[in-house]
């Protein structure tokens, strides 16, 4: 159009963009969990993991000057995290929801400590791929400029799915998820299994955080997760404990947290606060949906706390 | 032991010596240590409401005599109580300043009337009569500035659309973007100035999502009013729209996006405060002004801002400091839905307390307050 603007095409395009800039985190915290929590034990810390690695990877890209190593340095964060989370729910009678609140805590305040002098700074980003060159609407162009991290995860997704069904890893984990009887049986060591299950969720919600922090919105401070961790966490029993499902859950999400700005932009300005909350809803209404009082959540780990 | 009668007594000493001091031209140097406290809702340095707050603060350390304490993120809870006891009690601060708007009403006034000879300073233009005298609550036209930032940006942008993220529909929100948006029409009378609220005073993500959605919309010059304007500028910049600043100066970020903005300017209010105190003057509870009084200011003029903008920003600006001011909101004016806000001939000057109530959206803003 001649003025540049496209009406109210900004509205499903910017779901589109936001599908994909937000989602990022979701996707990898989700599927971090999804791992954790297939394994038999809820990790509710993953909120702090997210801050602490949005915030290791902000330092590290700015003290390096090298993005990818602050990314690393995410993760490594998140697995360490993930191991302490693991390490304290090993000692008998420990409730691993109780940890993971107190890890919540442990994990934003210490970002918080350790971020104060790189709120002022600004970090090198992640870069971003243009796959709209072949469009000439710049809006489009803008919406499809994305991060290899996004596609990393949707890849990831459907390589855990596979993993849970053929590997022998997956299999383990999900045989510690469902009896670890059984595990110790086959002569597995249940704690070590979850310890590393927790690791690696630990290490991909950290990854998920260094997205926020160099890529979008792109720069650290204290209000950047405003929740996303634990809505992540959330997602996974949304998605019903499969990856491919957190893949679709995340996007979801995503272009749902777009919704709200976007109808503004192009002039639905009643009820914004609704449309703000439409990621709420949708989870409301969709757990509303699929519960039933007669049985307990279908594809629920059994060792799960909540639904033994 | 009453520390109230001691620590004032120490100020009125340091008082003594900081105008004697001038008086004699020696460096001024007060004789005891006066201590000052400062409490922020935030981080001090994010760019925004609070490092403008630290920026003052830090205008008066430089003062020889006095000693600063600061406190970060104190909610506005019970919280800041217990932050003013432990300033007045272990540091001995005299003179408090809780910056944040919701620490006024119930927390400040229940430590003035605990510590009714220590002086507590209050941002957010809340005093009432009924309100301890030694309690004060100051504030700044801001507006006059974003008026400022308004016609710089409507000289900018080619498609004549502006767009603002904003937190809430509050009064001192809307009239700054109905400020804004009277300024870019100044400049451009076919001006639009689009707005979203985030709902939140910090909310990253919402705010780079409105960021973008307003650059997909045509907008090409972008202003805000949240707590950290880091994200909407950084954001903005990256996709080539131009910004003007809030709250500080955020051109160090986007050196090539940003064309001016509305700032605070508490490093000159503060040292007049602790003047005003040193010479036993009271500070009257009820303390505003805007470019004038030196309350706000606006930023250098970035690089992209033409010179045509340059003088039609300065002559305005020039009204603001004459004697007889410059109204804004000027009588006939109608709102974005037609309706007649202001009739026409009555002009509503700053101090007018009718603005502080502003619950609409002036003709041309695209957006409503709820």
């Amino acid at each position: 159009m001649a003025d540049g603007s496209i009406g109210l095409w900004t509205v499903p395009l910017a779901v589109l963009g936001g599908a994909i800039r937000v989602s990022t985190p979701f996707l990898f915290v989700s599927l971090g969990e999804c791992i954790t929590e297939r394994s038999g034990r809820i990790n509710l810390g993953l909120e702090g993991t997210l801050v602490m690695g949005a915030m290791s990877a902000y330092g590290i890209s700015y003290l390096t000057g090298s993005p990818w190593l602050g990314v690393l340095a995410a993760g490594v964060a998140g697995a360490l995290l993930g191991a302490l989370h693991a390490g304290i729910c090993s000692l008998p009678r420990v409730n691993d929801i109780a940890v993971g609140i107190a890890l919540m805590l442990f994990g934003t305040g210490l970002a918080f400590y350790l971020g104060k002098p790189l709120i002022e700074p600004t970090a090198p980003r992640l870069p971003a791929i243009d796959f709209g060159w072949w469009s000439d609407i710049p809006q489009l162009r803008a919406a499809l400029r994305i991060n290899v991290m996004f596609l990393i995860g949707v890849a990831l997704a459907p390589i855990l799915y596979w993993a849970f069904r053929t590997t022998r890893w997956g299999l383990l984990i999900r045989t510690a998820g469902e009896s670890s009887d059984a595990a110790r049986a086959m002569g597995y060591s249940v704690l070590l299994i979850r310890l590393r299950a927790t690791m690696v969720g630990g290490f991909l919600a950290g990854i998920g955080g260094s997205f926020l922090s160099l890529f979008y919105p792109g720069s650290w401070n204290e209000g950047l997760s405003s929740g996303q961790g634990i809505t992540a966490v959330a997602l996974v029993i949304f998605a019903r404990w499969d990856p491919l499902l957190c893949l679709w859950a995340s996007l979801a999400f995503g272009g749902a947290a777009a919704l709200g700005p976007a109808l503004q932009s192009v002039g639905v300005t009643s009820g914004y606060h609704l449309f703000n909350a439409a990621p709420y809803i949708l989870t409301l209404a969709i757990m509303i949906v699929t519960c039933s009082p007669k049985r307990t959540l279908t594809g629920a780990p059994a060792e799960l706390s909540i639904t033994r | 032991m009453d520390f109230g009668r001691i620590s004032r007594r120490h100020l009125l000493q340091g008082g003594a010596a900081l105008t004697l001091g001038a008086a004699a031209g020696a460096r001024p140097a007060f004789a005891a240590e006066t201590t000052i406290g400062f409490i922020y809702v935030g981080s001090r340095d994010d760019y925004g409401y609070n490092q403008a707050h630290a920026q003052g603060a830090a205008a008066l350390k430089k003062i020889p005599g006095l000693k600063v304490v600061e406190e970060e993120k104190v909610p506005e809870t019970d919280a800041v109580e217990k932050t003013i006891e432990s300033m007045i009690n272990l540091d001995g601060a005299t003179l408090l300043f809780p910056t944040s708007f919701g620490y006024y009403n119930p927390h400040m006034i229940k430590m003035a009337n605990k510590f009714p000879k220590l002086r507590f300073e209050h941002c957010g233009g809340l005093w009432s009569d009924k309100d301890p005298k030694n309690a004060g609550s100051y504030f700044g036209y801001i507006d006059e500035a974003q008026y400022i930032s308004g016609i710089v940006a409507g000289y900018t942008s080619k498609s004549g659309k502006l767009g603002f993220v904003a937190a809430k529909p509050i009064p001192q929100v809307l009239r700054n973007i109905n400020a804004f948006a009277l300024g870019a029409k100044l400049a451009n009378p076919k001006a639009t100035t689009q707005v979203i609220f985030t709902g939140d005073w910090s909310m990253p993500v919402k705010e780079a999502e409105a960021t973008n959605s307003l650059i997909d919309q045509g907008v090409d010059v972008l202003t805000c009013h949240v707590d950290g304007p880091k994200t909407m500028v950084e954001n903005a910049a990256r996709r080539g729209a131009f910004v003007c600043g809030y709250h500080t100066n955020q051109s160090p970020l986007a050196p090539k996006a940003y064309l001016t903005g509305a700032e605070w300017n508490w490093e000159a209010l503060y040292p007049k405060f602790v003047k005003m105190i040193a010479a036993g003057e009271s500070i009257p509870n009820f303390y505003r002004g805007g470019l004038k009084e030196e309350i706000v200011k606006t930023s250098p003029y970035g690089e992209a801002v033409s010179a045509e903008a340059r003088k039609h920003a300065d002559d305005i600006k020039a009204k603001f400091l004459s004697a007889e001011g410059y109204a804004i909101f000027k009588g006939g004016l109608l709102d974005n839905k037609g309706k007649t806000v202001i009739a026409a001939g009555t002009d509503r000057g700053q101090k007018d307390p009718e603005l502080e109530k502003m619950d609409y959206l002036v003709e041309g803003v695209v957006g409503a307050t709820s």
